[in-house]
């Protein structure tokens, strides 16, 4: 029960402490551009009443949605035939390696040429930077399958297609889903990048039009602790997945 | 039908060579003619210094492996891949974690009809102790628990011959020994046929019919020690005990583990004192 209590109460803790400091800081250096706290409270209310701010939410979540499942429906099928088929590893991999440490924000010149300013180019963006992560993760995932799963269903005459659907995917599961938080979080980071250049709606659009169409900067920050909070509520839900006992036997920390 | 032969399981003239680390070394041949004949409904265990083969030997029999000459025929048909009328049991259990007790013990079952199904999955789940854990996940099972799915899940899809390989190897002492008195009961009722690998000599005196005991590499049967004694066996019988000596002497060790080096104790002949001989029947090799 302590550890309850305490896992609510420190980061509570800190969370007001770093308020009141924030506060404190911005009332004794005496500045007028960068806001209090309770300045960007009334900001984010603003901005609900006009009715921009759930504008702007779904607009970024919709882009990361799209871009995301591209990914996901692409990158695990692709990732487990690479774990699986050696030759498909060899030829593939090293091209995936290849893209994958460039940032996605490299990209935006290339997405902007080939797709414009609209929904097309975050939307490729957030697809480039969830493939690599779920892709690499899915193909490790089958590598590190224990073999004898693989040997004891081959025994039972399990092969092929059926294989591949009763012990491949689940034994891989886990580690897929790993991947899937990781390219989660890259696809919220790079879809507030991309807003900002490329659209004129989202979250990322928000803030940087709030710099310039005067220095709002309540407004700024107001995007960035919404950024931060849907951010926290994405991560929470694919932890929701990693807690099915499907899964849970292959993720630490159970 | 090129031979006529009872035998359930025929190994005849088994090879086997590992390819060397460096290429200028000459290969490593882990087993050197391997013969052995199984009779249906027979437990045979093949003890053996840790890296002497049998494992391997095992592994050439489930169709796992291939040999590199020789060959294993079970029923007069060569081995030509894993079945799934002879299921291996793998040391590490390979019970499947995203499946539920329930789901594992039934991955093998033929039939198709879903009472019968649960029928035969109940059965099996019953047999090796584990009624009520139907629907657990085998992360919340003890590791004794697991190997007993495991067992349920082979006998479940009805094979006729069972691989083992060190199936209680990873247990500690008294759950090996609780598994070990159940697997007894099992086979006594289902009468498979059965191949168990260990390095325990203990386990394999009180398991099997036949012990076949190798020695270090390359492997050879060193000698083939029919244990004549009723079952359930008490390890304190007399008998069993001088068997075990036996076996140990043959492995070329003396019952303290101590190496011994006398030319002539690793060929089973001597066998120290001469109220032995009578307990041991040579059989083949």
């Amino acid at each position: 029960m302590r550890s309850k209590v305490e896992s609510l109460l420190l980061p509570l803790t800190v969370a007001v402490g770093f308020i009141c400091g924030w506060h404190l800081a911005v009332r004794w250096s005496g500045t007028d551009i960068f806001p209090t706290p309770k300045e960007v409270v009334l900001g984010t209310v603003e901005l609900a009443r006009k009715g921009v701010l759930i504008k702007y939410i779904v607009a970024s979540l919709f882009r990361v949605s799209a871009g995301y499942l591209l990914a996901v429906f692409i990158g695990i099928p692709a990732g487990l035939l690479m774990g699986w088929f050696g030759r498909a590893r060899m030829a593939f991999n090293p091209a995936l390696q290849v893209l994958r440490p460039i940032s996605p924000i490299a990209w935006i010149p290339v997405a902007i040429l080939w797709f414009g300013v609209s929904d097309l180019a975050p939307i490729f963006l957030i697809f480039l930077a969830s493939l690599f992560p779920i892709t690499t993760s899915a193909m490790a995932a089958v590598q590190n399958i224990q073999i004898n799963y693989i040997r004891a269903a081959r025994n039972f005459g399990i092969t092929g297609l059926e294989l591949f659907r009763k012990v491949v995917f689940p034994a891989a599961l886990p580690q897929i889903l790993t991947g899937l938080r990781l390219a989660l979080g890259v696809a919220w980071l790079v879809v507030v990048a991309a807003e900002m250049i490329s659209v004129n709606s989202g979250l990322g659009y928000l803030i940087i039009d709030a710099r310039n169409a005067g220095k709002r900067y309540d407004l700024v920050v107001a995007g960035m602790a919404m950024i931060g909070l849907i951010g926290l509520g994405l991560d929470w839900l694919v932890r929701r997945m990693e807690t099915l006992d499907e899964v849970r036997w292959g993720l630490s920390g159970r | 039908m090129t031979r006529s032969t009872a035998a359930k399981i025929a190994v005849r003239g088994i090879w086997m060579t590992f390819p060397p680390m460096e290429r200028t070394q000459p290969g490593i041949i882990v087993l050197e003619d391997i013969n052995l004949e199984v009779a249906d409904g027979e437990l045979i265990c093949i003890v053996g210094p840790s890296g002497c083969g049998k494992s391997t030997l095992l592994n050439i029999a489930g169709g796992f492996l291939e040999a590199t000459s020789g060959e294993i025929r079970i029923d007069g048909l060569p081995v030509a891949g894993p079945d799934p009328r002879h299921i291996f049991i793998f040391q590490e259990s390979s019970v499947f974690p995203w499946l539920t007790v329930e789901d594992n013990v039934g991955f093998g079952v033929k039939r198709s009809d879903p009472a019968e199904r649960k029928r035969v999955v109940d059965h099996y789940i019953e047999m090796v102790g584990l009624t009520g854990f139907g629907k657990a996940f085998p992360r919340e099972l003890s590791g004794g628990m697991k190997q007993r799915v495991e067992i349920a899940r082979a006998f479940a899809a009805e094979p006729d011959v069972l691989f083992m390989d060190e199936p209680f190897g990873a247990l500690d002492y008294l759950t090996r020994m609780k598994l070990r008195s159940e697997l007894t009961q099992i086979w006594q009722r289902e009468r498979k046929t059965v191949l168990f690998v260990t390095h325990d000599v203990e386990e394999a005196v009180q398991l099997s019919d036949r012990v076949v005991v190798m020695g270090k590499r390359p492997s050879r049967i060193r000698d083939l020690v029919t244990v004549d004694v009723p079952r359930p066996r008490d390890l304190d019988n007399p008998v069993c005990r001088h068997l075990r000596d036996h076996i140990f002497r043959v492995m070329g060790l003396d019952h303290s583990g101590q190496s011994i080096e006398r030319p002539g104790a690793a060929d089973g002949t001597d066998l120290g004192e001469g109220s032995q001989t009578v307990l041991i029947r040579k059989a083949g090799g």
